[in-house]
């Protein structure tokens, strides 16, 4: 259960940090609540991992990353863990992810690989596939053509007080 | 974007402090004015290189839920199923993807009911089957992306 405090907290600064020279005490104006306190709230829930980081959330192409790949595998379960362990410490890997097979579609292991270029992206998916000896499995290749949406989750009152 | 927003970016991608003047310490760990540090960020925010610049939640931990689905969208049919699946105010990020399966999203709701209700609602509006793929495991997360 989330402290309504918190929840507050939370809640105003779920779009976005205040870009001035205090930007905590800026929060804590909006929120009715000094300073200290939402310095101390808010290191507390970061150290309690409800909030994962704090810091820019970038447009990946607009870095220049234009060709994203999602690239599946069927794997025996009982090769999951050790696989995705492996895949995970690739730089180029930027999610990796057990989800569950569906009918007519088999694959258990995803992981994300972004970079500036197709032909990159798949210089470094035959990197990984050797690496980690995974080219005895079935695997796709998607990549995305177009990106229709992003944006982060947003949380309302009830959101968070269900955790 | 030039190198000393590169080194922002790459800066603020690792965190950002949480202590009375952040802004400072990072501008002095890059060698900068706190000042030339709010304006280079404010640029960035507003012409769209970044989207967000704040805290990203642990969306279990905030009681919410999350899944990623698919839909075999007929090519005829594309952009109409577009319209109806971004509609959804559940849906965070949405992407055409080169498969049988060619439209990807994220659906993040505040409970994990409301999971099943959005899919039963996109599968009734679109008359498409929606493939659930819930994460068993994370093994690996890292968003950061060298500018």
């Amino acid at each position: 259960m989330i402290e309504a405090r918190d929840r507050q907290l939370l809640e105003h600064i779920q779009l976005g940090l205040p870009v001035c020279s205090k930007p905590y005490a800026e929060i804590g104006r909006l929120c009715d609540m000094p300073e200290t306190e939402v310095i101390e709230r808010l290191t507390q829930l970061k150290q309690q991992g409800l909030i994962k980081r704090m810091g820019v959330i970038v447009k990946h192409r607009q870095l220049g990353y234009r060709a994203n790949a999602m690239v599946v595998w069927n794997v025996p379960d009982n090769l999951i863990k050790q696989l995705g362990g492996h895949i995970g410490q690739f730089p180029f890997v930027t999610l990796c992810y057990q989800r569950p097979r569906q009918p007519e579609w088999p694959y258990n292991l995803y992981c994300m690989i972004h970079g500036k270029d197709k032909a990159t992206v798949l210089k470094q998916l035959e990197q990984l596939v050797d690496a980690c000896s995974l080219s005895s499995f079935d695997q796709e290749i998607l990549f995305s053509n177009r990106c229709f949406k992003q944006r982060g989750a947003v949380y309302k009152n009830t959101a968070v007080t269900h955790g | 974007m030039d190198d000393i927003d590169k080194k922002i970016i790459n800066a603020l991608q690792d965190g950002f402090p949480i202590c009375d003047a952040p802004y400072r310490q990072v501008a002095m760990q890059l060698g900068l004015l706190e000042q030339e540090l709010i304006n280079r960020l404010k640029a960035l925010l507003d012409n769209g290189t970044l989207t967000r610049f704040g805290p990203l939640y642990n969306a279990e931990q905030m009681g919410g839920a999350l899944t990623l689905a698919a839909v075999k969208a007929p090519e005829q049919r594309f952009d109409e199923i577009t319209d109806i699946i971004n509609a959804f105010p559940e849906v965070a990020h949405n992407y055409a993807r080169s498969h049988e399966l060619n439209m990807w999203f994220v659906i993040a709701t505040e409970t994990p009911e409301q999971i099943q209700q959005t899919i039963d609602a996109i599968e009734q509006q679109t008359g498409l089957t929606v493939y659930n793929m819930p994460k068993n495991q994370e093994y690996f997360v890292n968003l950061k992306l060298e500018a």
